[in-house]
């Protein structure tokens, strides 16, 4: 059987064959055409103009090579500053969702009844990719300081974070805490049930089955859940200008853009972001976390 | 499975604590739209539905309603037929390169936002020079909503058996034929899921648009722009009730029409 036939096996001629190619290539033609011209094609011209430079008097981009919007990056404390912050708090946010995520996971996968299950994954689900803006503006309005939160905390001599790096952490960990439960669900459903009961069987407290058999076990999940929560905290620049004042890598790339008009060193900035990501998934896939996606 | 009552509880309180953290934020945007004074303070003083009258005599959100709503079809269609050839390619076909199409078709959502929109934006602006408008939005929002129409039929077409497909061909049937009166009724359910979650991510985006989208204003681009307007806080609140609406409810219709009977238990 040659390449490009999947069946039809003792139907195999030339014909056929040269027939399936060309349906092949029909169908591959549009979607692979639309992703390499429009996406390809705009990350190698944003690769490219991390290479270009603003002419400083007229404000226009002079296409022609240099490494100095680079060499900008590489020397200015702020931007280093601003990577660790932006790093930092993409670990924190990824520590927080996994926590948060274990208990309602674990519940899902082996306590729930299948009817409670099914209205826990709808839960989960329904906020994973919707209102993603509104959902920070909630926030606004409770961490606001005539908020909900600190009218709650109010009566026992509390006040809650403000705005601030607070403030982004618990914004991030809200936003993407569904990108995480629902992998975490998956690794936990597949842990058979056995095991557990074996691992108590055998006189193990809860707590020590938890962490000799399930993290063991659940560990891809959570890895795979944190390619999302650490990829979406790092692209995001709306989140923090909302609710503090504090500079990420994306409210640089951001204004660079925008207010200062300078692409290049935009361009050159946004690809710390991937190479932290293309790290990030090289790691991922030695630990696993493909196969738990 | 044995479990004492100590964890069960542990599992249960942490359980409500998540879901409670999950639903808290979105039931006070939801309670605020009804919210009787200007101001954004809490508690509210009264209940009231005027918002929602001034809200839906604003040219402002609704010229940006139906900004949003052409963008999310435009996208949606684009991505129904992208994402279906390449799912049928991926799932029928064997072919070098094959694993790559999966790559290449989840890599404009795996990326942060802001690089997918930076990337486009610098080759409308500065390589192909043409202005930022509804189409450059259509743009961006299809290239990231392929993967969610694409990974809804290829699940589809992983489950369905080809035995049908060459059923209908030994009958003599043509491959358009076959495609229309087998392929396309099993499909049809998860194309529509696929349609479903396309519109929810186009209409919810914002990231990649506020670089896509000039001075066109999307929902979520007009309650962006209007945050900073403490006047227009009560009506953006009432939009935001009309974006968790329009994002949620395709997402649950999507889920009825996936979800595995027997997994889900009905």
């Amino acid at each position: 059987m040659g390449p490009g036939l999947d069946r039809g096996e003792g139907l195999s001629t030339a014909a056929t064959h040269g027939r399936r190619r060309l349906q092949l290539g029909l169908l591959l033609s549009a979607p692979v055409g639309w992703l390499v011209v429009a996406y390809l094609g705009s990350l190698a011209v944003l690769f490219v103009a991390a290479f270009w430079q603003l002419d400083s008097f007229s404000g226009q981009i002079v296409h022609s090579w240099t490494t100095s919007n680079f060499e900008t990056l590489i020397n200015g404390d702020v931007y280093r500053t601003i990577v660790f912050r932006t790093v930092g708090i993409a670990a924190a946010v990824t520590v927080t969702c996994a926590l948060l995520s274990f208990p309602i996971a674990f519940y899902m996968a082996k306590v729930a009844t299948p009817r409670v299950r099914n209205v826990l994954v709808v839960a989960v689900l329904l906020p994973l990719w919707s209102s993603y803006l509104v959902k920070v503006y909630a926030w606004r309005t409770i961490l606001n300081e005539n908020g909900i939160l600190n009218w709650l905390l109010d009566p026992f001599g509390l006040s809650g974070p403000g705005f601030g790096l607070v403030a982004t952490w618990l914004v991030f960990t809200y936003l993407w805490l569904p990108f995480m439960i629902l992998p975490v669900y998956a690794g936990f459903e597949r842990i058979p049930n056995s095991l557990l009961d074996a691992s108590g069987d055998l006189g193990a407290s809860a707590w020590r089955t938890f962490r000799t058999v399930i993290l063991p076990l659940v560990f891809p999940s959570v890895v795979a859940g944190s390619i999302f929560t650490f990829s979406l905290t790092l692209g995001d620049y709306i989140t923090p200008s909302l609710v503090s004042s504090s500079q990420f890598i994306g409210n640089v790339v951001y204004s660079n853009v925008g207010v200062a008009n300078n692409l290049p060193l935009a361009a050159a900035f946004a690809t710390v972001p991937v190479i932290v990501m293309i790290g990030y998934l090289i790691g991922a896939r030695r630990l696993g976390a493909f196969d738990s996606l | 499975m044995h479990l004492s009552n100590g964890s069960r509880w542990f599992l249960r309180l942490g359980t409500a604590f998540t879901l409670l953290f999950i639903y808290f934020p979105i039931a006070v945007i939801v309670l605020y739209a009804f919210n009787s004074s200007r101001i954004q303070t809490w508690p509210i003083p009264g209940l009231t539905l005027d918002w929602f009258e001034k809200a839906a005599n604003n040219p402002g959100l609704r010229d940006a309603l139906w900004t949003s709503t052409q963008a999310a079809l435009g996208a949606t269609a684009i991505a129904m037929v992208l994402g279906s050839l390449a799912a049928y390619a991926v799932a029928r076909y064997r072919f070098f390169g094959r694993e790559t199409i999966s790559f290449l078709v989840i890599l404009p959502i795996a990326l942060p936002g802001i690089v997918t929109g930076m990337a486009l934006n610098s080759t409308f602006t500065q390589v192909l020079g043409i202005d930022l408008t509804l189409f450059t939005i259509i743009v961006g929002h299809a290239t990231f909503c392929i993967v969610v129409v694409y990974n809804n039929v290829v699940a589809r077409l992983r489950r369905t058996s080809v035995s049908f497909e060459e059923a209908s061909a030994d009958l003599g049937a043509s491959g358009l034929r076959t495609f229309w009166l087998v392929t396309f009724p099993q499909l049809r359910s998860a194309l529509i899921a696929g349609a479903l979650l396309a519109f929810a991510l186009s209409f919810d985006e914002v990231i990649v648009t506020t670089f896509t989208a000039g001075d066109g204003e999307t929902l979520p681009i007009w309650i962006l722009n209007n945050l900073s307007r403490p006047r227009n806080l009560p009506i953006v609140n009432v939009a935001g009730v009309v974006v968790i609406l329009l994002s949620m409810i395709p997402v649950y219709l999507a889920h009825r029409l996936t979800a595995d009977p027997v997994a889900s238990g009905r």
